[in-house]
């Protein structure tokens, strides 16, 4: 326990240092770092830019650590050494990391602490269920959100003669060949990476109300157990390795030379599967005179459709900093909050509004009326499809980017014709297992919140 | 005659070494001391409690089959990638030494790709190879399903061996090429003038005086090869398809960093460390062996 002694006394040391620091001008100066890069990047830097010109005590210093995951590392890096930042961004699957660690101030009890009312029923239940405690409480701020989306090409599904979406999987199987029949090379787009968990599997078991893990999918407890070889998801992938080798659905990567975005956005393919966060690349870069829209992930008929999870990030607040620190903090919730920085960040990144009265501000000024902008409110509508929470309204399961690189090497086994469906499913789960009981165990005697 | 220099003054040469000594403790011995201390623990990422385990972190990963296919993958890396990015160099070596025409042009161009950033040179590569687009899809064109890196193991393992070899061949390139120019024109000379043809000489005469620079080059290619590989693993395959490309090095980035299982990659560096250095230690015992210094 040298190193804990060691981060304290640096801890310590730097706060000293800090509080000497954070008074210079007058204003309390905070680190918020996160983990978007690009253009959402400035984006970010834009939403920090209006804080600090909306007010004269506290200047926040926003900083980019290039992806999600390097965010969360240096975090922890920061962290250990006492020098972490008052704010992080923290993507939707490593909220269990978090929570799990005595590093974080509950966002709940410092609004409170600070004297802000925050109405957490005002967040959609999709994202509050997603980011909430098993027993309802939030500890982070809903930040950038999304949900997959199906994208569709209009002009193709015309010379099919359909002026709609697939609803279910069996339409869009008939579509896809009547596609095919009509010529176009890649009726559906897909890829079979890790990253491609998240529709495939995840939100895909969400909207067809199938579970992924037991335990409430890990919410209830460390002790989950995938079990997603025994769902749905064998019929989805046994139905996907039929496409593709009819040479329905196209395999789209940066290894093949084409990832599927582009592909959608270039015409080369008529479908694909992925995040709303992509409407606003796909209505920049695809030809003026491509006719497309988006459409909820259809279901297999006769399940009746839950509503798609939420992706994304949260904001989460450090412990270990000054009582003006927290103040800062607070006040740039806060802001975020006000409505009129979701339009701006809904209008200026394809991220959806995370509250009611953010969304219902965005509808009142005619945000979803606008060409350019039409089809996001279908990002809501998958999100709000059912009243009640899906069984599957989130996942709460450790080591989980390990677990999607499982998935990941399953399904390439695969479709390169290694294993069987159901074989190569088996493996992902019992894997992905073995990666859920050595997180337990790293986590022994820490109760879930 | 040896000359040596006697310090008499001791504190002097003790503050001399003080820097050094700091410096290879900082970045060496204390976060290596920190990784086997993780490795026989449970490390939570955010700290806050490490459990005692044992040798359970190993025994764990030596009963994975999964560790080793790793460990089979990043051998069959390390040896293709070494011959291949040797013996090309080698090649080149011996012809530009030839002072063929304009061997000064090639002389420089040849270290370039030495200098290329991993991950610029990974994201270049995976332009040339991909399937659909680049080279490679006139290939595919004229040979439907030829060349598949995306779904076929080997394919990838032959993809990231080409881009590392492509840029280790400058830096060996080098290497030989000043051990060939230190080779006395006279030998060679002499041995033309007795009539021995090119393939002799270089056989007799210029292989066996390089032995101490090929032995350097193999030591360092082979550790480099475990070591330095990962931004191309990361850039071009994953580790995919399906672990085909799942070096030792590019698991313990993304259990470590990635799945935040530090005791786990904790545990896979201090067998990486071990491996490397055996085959060190080996090449040191049997290898040396037939170097030539003088």
């Amino acid at each position: 326990m040298k190193l804990s002694l060691l981060g304290a006394t640096g801890a310590a040391a730097l706060l000293a240092l800090l509080s000497a620091n954070a008074f210079a001008g007058g204003k309390t100066k905070i680190d918020f770092w996160y983990g978007n890069s690009g253009d959402i990047s400035k984006r970010v830097q834009e939403v920090c830019q209006h804080f600090n010109e909306s007010q004269k005590d506290y200047e926040i210093v926003c900083t980019s650590q290039g992806t999600y995951a390097g965010a969360v590392q240096n975090t922890i890096a920061a962290y250990r050494a006492g020098q972490q930042p008052t704010i992080v961004q923290v993507f939707d699957v490593g909220t269990l990391d978090l929570m799990l660690s005595d590093a974080y101030y509950p966002a709940s009890k410092l609004m409170a602490d600070e004297g802000y009312k925050v109405d957490w029923n005002n967040y959609l239940p999709g994202i509050r269920g997603y980011y909430a405690t098993s027993k309802g409480e939030m500890y982070s701020f809903p930040f950038n959100s999304s949900t997959a989306l199906l994208y569709w090409n209009k002009d193709a599904f015309q010379k099919i003669g359909k002026t709609e979406a697939p609803k279910t999987w069996e339409e869009a199987a008939a579509d896809m060949k009547a596609l095919k029949d009509a010529g176009y090379a890649c009726p559906l787009g897909f890829n079979i990476s890790a990253d491609e968990s998240w529709q495939l599997l995840e939100q895909f078991s969400a909207v067809n109300d199938q579970p992924l893990a037991t335990k409430d999918n890990g919410y209830g407890g460390l002790d989950a157990e995938l079990v997603f070889n025994k769902t749905k998801f064998v019929q989805y992938v046994t139905d996907l390795k039929s496409w593709y080798d009819q040479g329905l659905a196209v395999l789209k990567s940066k290894e093949s030379g084409e990832e599927m975005v582009p592909a959608f956005a270039s015409g080369h393919c008529q479908m694909i599967l992925t995040s709303v966060g992509d409407h606003g690349t796909i209505g920049r870069t695809a030809a003026p005179d491509m006719h497309w829209s988006v459409a909820m992930l259809p279901t297999y008929a006769g399940i009746e459709r839950k509503s798609s999870l939420v992706g994304g990030a949260s904001l989460w607040v450090l412990q270990g900093k000054s009582k003006d620190e927290y103040k800062a903090a607070a006040a740039f919730l806060n802001f975020i909050a006000q409505p009129e920085q979701a339009l701006f960040w809904s209008t200026v990144t394809g991220y959806i509004p995370v509250t009611k009265t953010g969304y219902d501000f965005m509808v009142e000024k005619g945000f979803y009326k606008d060409p350019k902008y039409q089809g996001r409110e279908i990002a809501i509508a998958s999100l709000t499809a059912s009243d009640k929470l899906s069984q599957t309204h989130g996942t709460r399961l450790g080591g989980f980017l390990q677990i999607r690189n499982e998935v990941a090497n399953g399904w390439q086994a695969i479709f390169a014709n290694k294993v069987s469906v159901q074989e190569g499913i088996d493996q992902m789960v019992e894997r992905g297992n073995g990666i859920l009981r050595r997180f337990e165990a790293t986590y022994k005697g820490k109760q879930l919140p | 005659m040896e000359k040596r220099t006697l310090f008499t003054n001791k504190g002097l040469g003790i503050a001399l070494v003080v820097p050094q000594v700091l410096l290879i403790f900082t970045f060496f011995y204390w976060p290596a001391g920190q990784a086997l201390y993780w490795a026989f623990t449970l490390e939570r990422p955010w700290g806050g409690g490490n459990e005692w385990v044992g040798t359970s972190n190993f025994t764990q990963l030596l009963g994975d089959p999964v560790y080793w296919n790793s460990i089979l993958t990043s051998l069959i890396f390390a040896f293709s990638a070494t011959v291949l990015a040797m013996g090309v160099a080698l090649t080149m070596a011996l012809l530009v030494d030839r002072e063929l025409r304009g061997f000064r042009v090639y002389r420089t161009v040849l270290v370039w790709p030495y200098a290329i950033a991993a991950p610029a040179l990974g994201v270049a590569f995976r332009f040339i190879l991909a399937p659909e687009a680049g080279f490679m899809a006139y290939l595919n064109h004229a040979f439907p399903g030829l060349w598949n890196p995306a779904l076929n193991g080997a394919q990838a393992m032959i993809a990231i061996v080409i881009a590392y070899v492509w840029k280790y061949i400058g830096y060996n390139f080098i290497f030989f090429l000043a051990a060939l120019q230190a080779i006395p024109k006279s030998l060679i000379e002499a041995a033309a003038m007795d009539g021995s043809g090119l393939l002799r000489r270089i056989r007799d005469i210029q292989l066996p005086l390089l032995t101490p620079t090929i032995f350097f080059l193999v030591v360092i290619n082979l550790t480099d090869s475990f070591t330095d590989s990962f931004g191309i693993v990361d850039l071009m395959t994953a580790g995919g398809p399906n672990r085909a490309t799942e070096l030792m090095v590019y698991k313990i980035f993304f259990d470590g960093f990635k799945g935040l299982d530090y005791s786990g990659a904790a545990a896979q560096s201090i067998i990486l460390m071990l491996l490397v250095i055996a085959l060190t230690v080996f090449q040191f015992r049997f290898l040396e062996r037939r170097v030539h210094y003088k």
